[in-house]
């Protein structure tokens, strides 16, 4: 067996540097919001450190780390330490089967921008999303403290319940596109029509299904601080804290990327087969106009969040079970129906 | 030095496995338990993976490790199990509980000593490759296919019965 050095070593480099991006964007997704925030409630927002506030992250991270860092007497030692490592680990999972651009040929050599082109990559990204949980779980009821252990419970119904509606929606997509890979999904809309105008109720779902899943407002029930003095999080100090809220906005950054790749082509945009460009230059091009996409689905949740308040947490499962997965079912239903009627059956 | 990637690959995971699943068992803690098996499954999907059977793989970790051990942890967590307040178990039950498991071993040992187990070559056959395990499902065994289905069906009937009764 002989190993491919060359490979291995173009991997590593992609995965560094998808990892880089996403605690980069993250990073800058805190600063994001807090002017998104300023902007809706017409103040100015951060702006004493550095220029209209750029450095504003780089002192919120300094700061989390040289506080002091408390771990409670009656907690879980050891499963108090898993659970944001867990929520940090999880969320920088699924960007491995994101495809983050087409390949780039340097030097006679074809380099992929995907990190794992597998052929069950929708199945991976609905695995690590079912993943998610166990972080805010295990921190919850690790704290010993009986408002986390709430918002911990609250966490996982939750995010159980709209795992449901969000694996059926999938489905109706799966079957329109008869395929699992996200990079031959980003491929067919490449050369077609986004999957968004075939699945337009699937991507609605989708969408706030994903809101749900990363407790995003309206769904950030697990961490409503007038109920849970601040929810699972609440006996967690310093850069664990910090571990907690990246991971919250790493799970932003990626569920965006994933709408934008599944929903509204990815790295590909209209016309871009005609244009005529050289090979490299397009696939950089798709690159950012997937980042361009990304944001914008990053701004999107900011100014719901910014606009919405918070459900009930009876309204929330109402609106799981009793909305969102007939919906979906019905979406399935449709979708199979049109299937039929265009092969002719 | 004879081993192949695989084999080392192999012999970590079945290490593993075999580790955490006797945690499961010996920890006194129900969520160190919880957590050992969720590190079981894991190591089993590895093998699957190592079968070249992806799908098999990813449908364990969802289905086992993304649901029912969030379920196990759930229920665990709301009724506060722990060491304290687990009852005593009387000793004879132990001593029962230890034969009829050794006897069940024996039973297993014996059965399987004579089975032939053809070595599956890792990565020659491609029957867990999703679209093969599609093709197999809906043509050759449609109809076993279908009615398991129909089980799923009435479970989730007979769950959403119960849930109702309360009110």
């Amino acid at each position: 067996m002989t190993i491919d050095w060359v490979l291995i070593l173009e991997k590593i480099l992609l995965i560094s540097g998808v990892l880089v991006i996403s605690l980069v964007v993250a990073m800058y997704s805190t600063w994001g919001e807090r002017k998104v925030a300023a902007i809706m409630q017409d103040r100015l927002g951060p702006n004493r450190a550095g220029w209209i506030g750029l450095l504003q992250p780089l002192a919120d991270g300094g700061k989390l780390f040289f506080k002091e860092e408390i771990i409670p007497g009656t907690s879980n030692r050891f499963l108090f330490i898993l659970g944001p490592s867990l929520a940090m680990m999880v969320a920088c999972m699924t960007s491995a089967v994101i495809p983050w651009g087409d390949t780039l040929i340097i030097a006679g050599h074809t380099v992929s921008l995907q990190i794992a082109d597998i052929n069950i990559g929708m199945l991976y990204i609905f695995g690590v999303v079912s993943l998610g949980v166990y972080g805010i779980m295990l921190g919850g009821w690790a704290s010993n403290n009986k408002y986390s252990l709430l918002a911990s419970v609250r966490a996982a119904s939750q995010i159980i319940s709209y795992e449901l509606a969000m694996g059926l929606s999938l489905i109706a997509l799966v079957m329109l596109t008869g395929t699992l890979s996200v990079k031959e999904i980003v491929e067919q809309q490449r050369h077609g029509f986004w999957n968004v105008v075939y699945q337009p109720l699937g991507f609605i779902l989708f969408l706030i299904c994903s809101f749900a899943e990363c407790n995003r407002s309206p769904f950030d029930l697990p961490e409503a601080e007038n109920e849970l003095n601040g929810g699972y999080h609440l006996e967690y100090s310093s850069m664990k804290l910090g571990f907690y809220l990246f991971a919250e906005y790493i799970n932003m950054f990626i569920s965006s990327a994933v709408m934008a790749s599944l929903y509204f082509g990815g790295y590909s945009f209209p016309y871009m087969d005609s244009l005529g460009l050289d090979h490299n230059l397009l696939t950089i091009l798709g690159t950012v106009v997937l980042f361009g996409k990304t944001i914008c689905f990053i701004f999107f949740f900011m100014w719901v969040r910014w606009t919405i308040p918070r459900f009930r947490y009876d309204q929330l499962m109402r609106l799981g079970w009793n909305m969102m997965i007939p919906l979906a079912l019905a979406n399935m239903l449709l979708t199979g129906a049109a299937i039929l009627w265009k092969q002719g059956h | 030095m004879g081993m192949s990637l695989q084999q080392i690959i192999f012999g970590v995971l079945s290490v593993i496995s075999l580790v955490s699943a006797l945690g499961v068992v010996l920890s006194k803690n129900p969520v160190t338990s919880v957590l050992c098996l969720i590190v079981t499954f894991f190591t089993i999907a590895g093998h699957y993976i190592m079968l070249n059977a992806q799908f098999l793989a990813v449908v364990h970790i969802i289905v086992y490790a993304g649901a029912i051990m969030v379920l196990f942890l759930f229920v665990i967590m709301l009724m506060n199990l722990n060491a304290e307040i687990e009852p005593q178990k009387r000793n004879w039950l132990k001593y029962a509980g230890a034969i009829s498991g050794g006897a069940f071993l024996v039973v297993l040992l014996a059965a399987l000593r004579e089975a032939s187990m053809p070595a599956l070559l890792p990565g020659s056959n491609d029957i867990g490759l999703i679209s093969n395990l599609g093709k197999t499902l809906f043509n050759q065994y449609v109809v076993p296919f279908e009615v398991s289905s129909i089980l799923f069906l009435s479970a989730m009937v007979g769950a959403v019965v119960i849930g109702k009764k309360e009110n």
